[in-house]
């Protein structure tokens, strides 16, 4: 039973932590509320076996990702959002156009929470299969990347290097290049 | 145990959100923040089928889609100083043209 009571704390955090991140006006605000969700997120993680998913999320997302979020906020220095003078005359601004999207987007979300509700498989336990030593051991998880992932993870060599040189030569000022 | 449908409506309620945030918003910055919380609610559903099957599998692809969230990152963040450098505004309203 605490698993339950802790998996809807988590998910409650995680959830309203996303809603309040887009809810902002400041943009350092809601890196901070993202980093809540991204914690939350790891906690549930950990109650599926992935510990070291978990970890990945808290060192990566939030401590690599997020700081740079944050580093561009501060260098850009611009911690509001601009005066609503583009968003007046825009044509997707349009009282109906915006309640036809709200609606649109109401109506997506009660049919996928429909649609999960209808599969069967959904309602078994998700933690019955598997040895949960298996599956929590980091030994297990390098295995089956180095082998049976491997050409995806050079592949992915290649997109960190390509981003990185994208993003050296997209920042730097105009009359270096 | 916790029912695998459950995870899914939470991936679901947070993918919602993101996409809400995307349209919502007229900061970039925020929006790349909206498309973080698209791709964890991604990955929340790829461990917890990982999961339900008993493999590992789905925590490697939530690896995959990491290194890709890092990636879009760098770019999205290089292009958002780009243009911040041009316009001093970060609406994304205010970019219309192709050249300036």
């Amino acid at each position: 039973m605490p698993d339950t009571v802790l998996f809807y704390v988590f998910s409650a955090v995680a959830v309203g932590a996303s809603l309040l991140v887009i809810g902002q006006r400041n943009p350092m605000y809601s890196i901070m509320l993202l980093i809540a969700s991204f914690g939350a997120l790891s906690a549930l993680y950990i109650q599926l076996d992935a510990p070291f998913v978990a970890m990945a999320q808290i060192i990566v997302y939030a401590g690599a990702i997020m700081v740079l979020f944050l580093f561009v906020v501060m260098l850009l220095n611009a911690p509001r959002e601009d005066a609503a003078q583009w968003d007046r005359t825009h044509p997707l601004r349009h009282p109906g156009v915006t309640r036809f999207g709200a609606m649109l987007a109401v109506l997506l979300t009660v049919q996928l929470v429909w649609a999960l509700l209808r599969v069967t498989d959904a309602s078994a336990a998700v933690g019955e299969r598997g040895d949960v030593a298996e599956l929590t051991s980091v030994r297990t998880v390098g295995r089956v990347l180095f082998t049976d992932y491997m050409f995806a993870f050079e592949a992915t060599s290649v997109l960190i290097l390509v981003a990185m040189v994208g993003a050296v030569l997209l920042a730097a000022r105009e009359e270096q290049r | 145990m916790i029912p695998l449908g459950h995870y899914l409506i939470v991936s679901a309620i947070l993918f919602a959100v993101g996409t809400a945030g995307v349209f919502l918003r007229r900061n970039l910055i925020t929006i790349l923040l909206s498309i973080e919380i698209m791709l964890n609610a991604v990955n929340l559903s790829f461990v917890a089928f990982g999961r339900s099957q008993g493999t590992v599998d789905g925590q490697i692809i939530t690896f995959f889609v990491m290194t890709v969230a890092a990636a879009e990152a760098a770019v999205g963040l290089a292009i958002v100083i780009a243009l911040f450098r041009h316009r001093e505004s970060l609406n994304p309203d205010a970019f219309t043209s192709l050249k300036w």
